[in-house]
């Protein structure tokens, strides 16, 4: 079922563990340049099919909210899809759907993005609508009100109504002390319930800019092309001299290892989840990332991950263990545990054995073999993607919307083929640390402690 | 900018209709057929493999034992036990999935050219000596069973558990086919190698084939993949007969915002009307944006984040079913307008401009899909089982332009039963409560 405005759950456990790898630069067609005004461009081709994706991606996201707006970013996202000074409300959309195209947008911690599928000969009408609302956005009250529901439902329906989304939004809250990462995408329901026409277009006017945005077309197009109508309808926007800089409160040393049970009568598999706080990937500095990645692999990634081996294959103590790790990120992240017990098995007992195999884990050092067969697996995963030009495509607006570079992103392979089993152990010892870690135990509320 | 749109409808439609697509019909040696896409510019291939049949084929007293078997397909093969398996490959960098629903088992697998022969020998090991080991039967067996609780308490799928049940009798499609905590608890090994048997079979198999292999090579892939599979195995079920009432139903749980599915009789695929009601759906609740209830129901109310109606022709029934998920004080408001426009489209029919706008949009959309080598091997072997000409992508739009607002005005009436229509509810709605 497609979801419009979806946004992206940046912090939902289970597609953490998307891998970001592509293809090599020999293979991948990607030409990248900046307009006048600031405005970042990347070209991905793919000549196979006369189709074409469009993206712009902004350099802000939920996590760049001020405070006691939260959900601002995704409600603006909203917003978008409203009247500017020549199209009327939805006509947007409805203009994409009538050339034969679809259109969506997403938000998250870091960026937002708004993206059309079309026919490759449409690129000129995107492009020209897309750049009308960079700045053009004309709001109604009755836009806010019904549109506020909206949200308020899609609330409802992606969080209220899933117990595993209320217990990772509290996860979130209490991982953060003070960076902005601790309050869902989504925003908190009493303050969305309170979000007006002027918060909305406060932000829009803060971050919605060309020299806070990246354009991103993959496709059926020639670079060349790309670049003229790009400098036709988006290098005429002046750039936003006060664009603020993305200065968010971060952490102060965390220093005390927390725990928290969620309960709610809806959970049918209680589980345990157990994050650190831990460094993403940083421009010219990604090895340790890498390194973080590969345990994650190594540790919970695949049927022959370590914790699978132990505790599903060796011993039952889990229907399924996981390992995890988000480093595409802004600020700090977060490495994460998951184990589902099987039945019989309590919470505790659980918790206990996952603590020991990844303590077991550390202290046996990496598998030579093992760690190879993952970095064969990525190498083959760069020519698999190079079916997927929309995928490399999106790999490049999240980058750029989180503080890295074109440069970083065409090294990450290299980078990733380059960790040893030494730097894997070591990056794992470091952020393992108790004190910066979050327990969190998933329960049924009848659910004693001890089963 | 209505008027740029207007001219721009007139190339849309003059755009060839996907000439790129070029599909060979091949025949392997020893008898085994596939479409194929050649595309030399990767060196991969993706392989579409399905079966007709899927969990309607379990034996009476064994529900679930073919999404079981199909779990278990992974979990070891000739002197492989899972654990080797999974390494043997993953050091091939290949990958193999496997998918069951209530008509298909597929299995979609992707590999490098440089090392096809070996990952199809050990594809071949996987369809023709699957081990299923007792502890791994244990193992998925329990994975399973967790699924089934998380079911339990999941608003979308207890809504969909209670339509199965209203509308299907003592039909397969009745129950859940990943079956029950009981039934799956009482499965043995014995079910498990009976259900292999009994579907992966010649004369149930599809086959497309999209990526870096000629005519020649993938019929000497198929046969030694695929030629020593049995000939034949369970029969297809009869069709199902539908109990169609309208009403409401009222499934209590508590949650703050109810799930809705709503049902009624739909189309089959090979109808000659199919095409009509396949535009009058898009316009009433298929779109997405552009459709009459999400315009109604979200746009202008704002009750709820998305209401979508879809026709779901199966190879044993045909239903036309749709969902909207809506706060629980809000959700009966939501239910009216959705009969509302049921009502109006079934009486009046959709207006012209409505029917360019879906037509030029699923003539336009239609080429998006083909955008990678394992969904046009998918799109392929769909083709295929539905009995469609190997020349349909081309003719596929004209069938779309070829509805006129007399056949949608015609099929709306036939197809749409306001009356008929049931919603069922999960939640603590307000105001609404099981009719009889």
């Amino acid at each position: 079922m497609a979801r419009r405005r979806a946004f992206a759950l940046a912090a939902a456990l289970l597609s953490a563990a998307v891998a970001p790898v592509w293809a090599q630069q020999e293979h991948e067609e990607v030409t990248t340049f900046t307009l006048d005004n600031g405005m970042e461009v990347v070209v991905v081709e793919d000549h196979r099919a006369p189709v074409l994706q469009h993206m712009v991606w902004y350099r802000a996201g939920s996590a760049d909210e001020p405070k006691g707006s939260s959900g601002v970013a995704h409600f603006l996202e909203h917003l978008l899809f409203k009247a500017t000074d020549t199209l009327e409300s939805g006509e947007l959309s409805a203009t994409v759907a009538a050339n034969g195209g679809r259109d969506n947008a997403f938000t998250s911690y870091d960026y937002t993005a708004y993206y059309q599928r079309v026919a490759a000969d449409r690129l000129e009408l995107m492009m020209r609508m897309e750049a009308d609302r960079m700045r053009n956005i004309r709001l109604t009250e009755k836009d806010i009100e019904t549109e506020r529901d909206v949200i308020l439902e899609e609330r409802n329906q992606r969080t209220e109504n899933n117990p595993r989304a209320l217990f990772g939004e509290q996860m979130s809250a209490v991982q953060y002390h003070n960076h902005r990462y601790g309050v869902p995408v989504i925003g908190w329901r009493h303050e969305m319930e309170t979000l007006d026409m002027e918060d909305a277009l406060s932000f829009y006017q803060t971050y919605y800019s060309p020299n806070n945005a990246i354009l991103v077309v993959s496709g059926d197009v020639d670079p060349d092309e790309v670049k003229r109508l790009a400098e036709e309808y988006y290098g005429v926007i002046p750039a936003t001299v006060d664009l603020p800089e993305r200065l968010r409160t971060q952490e102060p040393p965390q220093t005390a290892a927390r725990r928290l049970t969620f309960k709610d009568a809806r959970v049918a598999q209680p589980y345990v989840q157990r994050s650190y706080l831990a460094p993403e990937r940083d421009p010219g500095e990604q090895e340790k990332a890498a390194a973080l990645f590969l345990f994650a692999e190594l540790l919970g990634g695949g049927t022959t991950s370590y914790l699978n081996e132990k505790l599903q294959f060796d011993t039952q103590t889990a229907v399924y263990t996981g390992a995890f790790y988000g480093g595409l990120s802004l600020d700090d992240t977060t490495f994460d545990l998951l184990i589902v017990p099987s039945e019989g098995v309590s919470l505790q007992e659980a918790e206990d054995a996952m603590d020991v195999a990844v303590a077991e884990f550390i202290a046996k050092g990496v598998d030579e073999a093992d760690l190879d067969r993952i970095k064969m697996q990525l190498r083959a995963s760069q020519i698999y993607a190079r079916d997927n030009v929309d995928g490399i495509a999106n790999r490049y607006g999240r980058a750029l919307t989180s503080g890295l570079t074109i440069e970083d992103v065409q090294a990450w392979p290299d980078v990733l083929q380059a960790v040893t089993g030494e730097q894997i152990i070591a990056a794992a010892k470091e952020v393992l640390q108790p004190e910066t870690s979050v327990t969190g135990w998933l329960m049924r509320d009848t659910q004693e402690v001890t089963q | 900018m209505k008027a740029l749109i207007a001219t721009l409808f007139t190339v849309v439609l003059a755009l060839p209709a996907w000439a790129e697509v070029e599909i060979q019909d091949v025949t392997s040696p020893k008898g085994i057929k596939a479409w194929l896409v050649e595309e030399h510019s990767i060196p991969f291939t993706a392989l579409e493999l399905r079966f007709r049949g899927g969990t309607s084929l379990d034996a009476p007293g064994k529900r679930g034992a073919i999404n079981l078997m199909t779990g278990l397909i992974e979990e070891g093969a000739g002197d492989l036990d899972a654990r080797a398996y999974a390494r043997k490959l993953e050091s091939l960098a290949a990958s193999f999935g496997y998918d069951v629903g209530d008509d298909t088992l597929s299995i979609s697998a992707r590999f490098l050219t440089e090392n096809r022969d070996e990952v199809i020998d050990l594809l071949r090991t996987t369809l023709l000596e699957p081990r299923f080991d007792q502890d791994a039967v244990d193992r998925v067996r329990a994975q399973v069973i967790s699924s089934l609780k998380s079911n339990a308490k999941d608003p979308n799928s207890i809504a969909s558990k209670s339509v199965r049940e209203m509308i299907y009798g003592d039909h397969p499609y009745a129950t859940d086919g990943q079956g029950t905590i009981e039934s799956v608890s009482a499965l043995t090994r014995d079910d498990i190698v009976d259900a292999h048997a009994g579907i992966l079979v010649r004369d149930q198999l599809y086959v497309g084939a999209v990526g870096d292999i000629t005519a020649e090579e993938l019929g000497a892939l198929l046969d030694e993949l695929l030629a020593d599979l049995p000939e034949t195995g369970r029969a297809i079920p009869s069709k199902a007969d539908l109990n169609l009432t309208g009403g409401v139903t009222v499934v209590d749980f508590d949650t703050p915002q109810s799930q809705v599915l709503f049902s009624q009789g739909g189309i089959d695929r090979d109808d000659e009307d199919f095409f009509a009601a396949y535009v009058m759906n898009h316009i009433l609740g298929g779109g997405s944006f552009e459709s009459r209830l999400m315009e109604e129901v979200r746009v202008k109310r704002g009750l709820t984040y998305g209401v979508y109606s879809y026709l779901l022709p199966k190879d044993l029934a045909s239903l036309y079913m749709g969902s909207v998920a809506s706060g629980n004080d809000r959700v009966a408001e939501a239910i009216e307008v959705i009969q509302e426009e049921w009502a109006k489209v079934a009486s009046d029919g959709v207006t012209a401009e409505e029917l360019k706008d879906a037509q030029t949009y699923l003539t336009g959309a239609y080429p998006l899909r083909f955008d990678g080598n394992g969904q046009i091997a998918g799109i392929m072997v769909g083709m295929q089982m539905q009995d469609l000409p190997i020349d349909y992508i081309a003719t596929r739009n004209d069938k779309v332009n070829a509805v006129t607002l007399e056949d949608i005005k015609r099929v709306a009436g036939e197809l749409l039963s306001p009356d008929q229509l049931h919603f069922t509810v999960v939640g603590k709605p307000v105001g609404l409560e099981t009719t009889n």
